[in-house]
C-alpha cells in the first residue's frame, strides 16, 4: 500500500479538520431540530384537535416512507423554486432534522406509553390539571426509555452527514473526495474520514451512556 | 334532601357489549361509610372509577353533593360537562388505589404536596406543613424523604392515603385499600382507615374483601352482583341475616376461603 505521511499531514488533515467541523454543527443543528420538532409531532398526532392529527400523521408517514437522500435533493432542488434559498448546509440541516425528528416523535410516543396507565389514574385523582400532569407525572418517567433512544438518533444523524455531500455540502465526505479528485490520491483522505467517524462515533456512544445513567440514576432511585 | 353526598341516577356503564353497571340507583348520605361487596365482575369498582371520573358513563347522571358530575345545568337543561366543570367537582373527591399508584420519582412529601400546591393553589410552606402533620397522622412523619421504591407496601398505602387526604377532599374512595398488600402489612392500613373512619367526618365509600372490617367500620353494606344492588343493609343485617340467595352463597363461600 502506498501511504504518504507528509501529503496526510501537509494536505489531508488541515482540510479535513475544516470538514470535520462542519460535520459536527450540521450533526448537532439537525439533532436539535430533531428533537424539537419530533416533540411537537408526537404532541399534535396524539394530542392535537382531529383535524390536525390527520395531516400530521399523514405527514409522518410520507417522510418515513421517503429515502432521506431524495428529500434531500427535493429540498436542494425544489426550495429555491418557490424563492427560498438557503445555503446547501442549511438546506441539508433542514433535511436530516426533518426526516430523523418523525422518528422521534415514535420514541417520544413510545416513552409516553410506557408509563403505567395507574400514573395517570392517581393524577386524575389528584385533580391536576393536563400541564402539570405532562409536566410532573409523566414526563419525568417517561425519560428513562426515551433519552437513550434519542441518543442513538444523535449518533444516526452524525452517520448520515455523509449524504449531504451530494449537495456539495464541505463536510467531511465531500473534502474527501475533492481531496482524491484533485491530487487523484483517494487512500489518505478516505481513510482519514473513516478514522474521524469511528472515533465520534465511540466517543458519541460513551457520552450518551453517561447521560443514560445520570437520567436513570436521578429519576429511578 | 340536601344531606345526600352521593347520588347515582340510571348510571349506566358498558364496555362494547359488557354491561357493567346496569341503570344503578344508589346513594351515599353526607358523612355516612358505605362499603361495597360481591364477586369480581360485578362492577363494584367501576361504581368507584365513574365517580372519580377515571370512566366516562354512557347513560344517566351521577350528583355529588347535590350537583351533576358528568353534566352541567346550562339553561335548565343538562349538559355534557366542560372540563372545568369536572374539575371544580373532581376537587372533592380523592380515591385510594388498590396498587397505591404513588409518583415513583417523588419522595413521599413531594407526593403529598403535588396536588396541594399546584391545584388548590396553597403555597409551597403551608402545603408542607399540612402534609406533615398528614404524613405524622399515618405514622410515617420520619420516611418523608424516602421514595416510594424505599417503603414497604403498607407504608406506601399510607403515603397514598396522605396524600389523598392533602387535597382535603370531602368524599374518599377506597378502591380494594388492601388486596395487594402482603397478609402482615394489611393491619396497618386498616388501623388508618379506621381512624378516618372514627375520628372525621368524610364521606366514605369503600370496596373492599375485608369482611370483618367492612362489617365493624361501615354504616351501610352494599351487595354488588351483575352492575346492580342486589342486597343492601346496616352489617350487622347483611352479613349475619341475608336475604339474597346469591348474597347468601357469596358469603358462604368468603367463608370457606378463610
Amino acid at each position: 500500500m502506498d501511504w504518504k505521511w507528509d501529503f496526510t499531514f501537509d494536505v489531508v488533515l488541515p482540510r479535513m479538520w475544516e470538514a470535520a467541523g462542519v460535520t459536527v454543527y450540521a450533526t448537532f443543528a439537525a439533532f436539535l431540530i430533531a428533537i424539537v420538532l419530533g416533540l411537537v409531532l408526537m404532541l399534535l398526532k396524539s394530542y392535537g384537535p382531529k383535524f390536525v392529527q390527520y395531516p400530521v400523521t399523514e405527514f409522518i408517514e410520507f417522510i418515513r416512507a421517503t429515502p432521506l437522500l431524495v428529500q434531500i435533493f427535493f429540498l436542494f432542488f425544489v426550495l429555491p423554486d418557490i424563492n427560498i434559498t438557503l445555503p446547501p448546509v442549511t438546506t441539508g440541516i433542514l433535511a436530516l432534522g426533518i426526516y430523523n425528528s418523525v422518528l422521534c416523535a415514535e420514541v417520544y410516543r413510545a416513552g409516553i406509553q410506557a408509563v403505567p396507565r395507574g400514573q395517570w389514574e392517581a393524577a386524575t385523582a389528584l385533580n391536576l390539571s393536563t400541564y402539570r400532569t405532562f409536566r410532573d407525572i409523566i414526563i419525568p418517567q417517561s425519560l428513562p426509555p426515551i433519552v437513550p433512544a434519542l441518543g442513538n438518533y444523535l449518533i444516526a444523524i452524525f452517520k448520515e452527514t455523509p449524504l449531504l455531500s451530494f449537495v456539495a455540502v464541505a463536510e467531511i465526505m465531500q473534502i474527501s473526495k475533492l481531496i482524491g479528485s484533485e491530487y487523484y490520491r483517494f487512500t489518505e483522505a478516505v481513510t482519514i474520514a473513516g478514522i474521524f467517524f469511528l472515533v465520534m462515533s465511540l466517543v458519541a456512544a460513551a457520552m450518551v451512556r453517561v447521560v443514560e445513567n445520570y437520567v436513570k440514576r436521578s429519576i429511578l432511585h | 334532601m340536601s344531606d345526600v353526598k352521593i347520588r347515582f341516577d340510571d348510571v349506566v356503564k358498558r364496555y362494547g357489549p359488557l354491561v357493567v353497571l346496569d341503570h344503578l340507583n344508589f346513594q351515599v348520605a353526607d358523612g355516612e361509610i358505605v362499603s361495597i361487596i360481591g364477586p369480581s365482575g360485578s362492577g363494584k369498582t367501576t361504581v368507584l372509577r365513574v365517580l372519580m371520573t377515571l370512566e366516562e358513563i354512557q347513560d344517566g347522571v351521577i350528583y355529588v353533593a347535590g350537583e351533576p358530575l358528568n353534566k352541567m345545568e346550562s339553561g335548565g337543561r343538562l349538559v355534557p360537562a366542560s372540563k372545568a366543570h369536572v374539575r371544580r367537582l373532581r376537587s372533592r373527591i380523592g380515591m385510594v388505589f388498590q396498587n397505591f399508584n404513588l409518583f415513583p420519582h417523588m419522595t413521599a412529601l413531594q407526593n403529598c404536596i403535588e396536588s396541594p400546591v399546584y391545584t388548590n393553589g396553597l403555597s409551597k410552606e403551608e402545603a408542607i406543613k399540612a402534609s406533615m402533620e398528614l404524613l405524622d397522622m399515618v405514622g410515617l412523619a420520619d420516611k418523608r424523604d424516602h421514595y416510594p421504591s424505599q417503603l414497604s407496601g403498607g407504608q406506601q398505602q399510607r403515603v397514598a392515603i396522605a396524600r389523598t387526604l392533602a387535597m382535603r377532599p370531602e368524599i374518599l374512595l377506597f378502591d380494594e385499600p388492601t388486596s395487594a398488600l402482603d397478609p402482615e402489612m394489611v393491619g396497618e392500613v386498616l388501623n388508618v382507615i379506621r381512624q378516618l373512619a372514627t375520628a372525621h367526618s368524610y364521606t366514605m365509600l369503600m370496596v373492599t374483601h375485608q369482611m370483618g372490617f367492612a362489617r365493624e367500620v361501615s354504616d351501610r353494606v352494599c351487595f354488588f352482583d351483575k352492575g346492580k344492588i342486589v342486597e343492601q343493609n346496616v352489617p350487622a343485617e347483611l352479613f349475619d341475616r341475608p336475604q339474597n340467595e346469591r348474597l347468601q352463597k357469596f358469603l358462604s363461600s368468603v367463608k370457606e376461603a378463610h
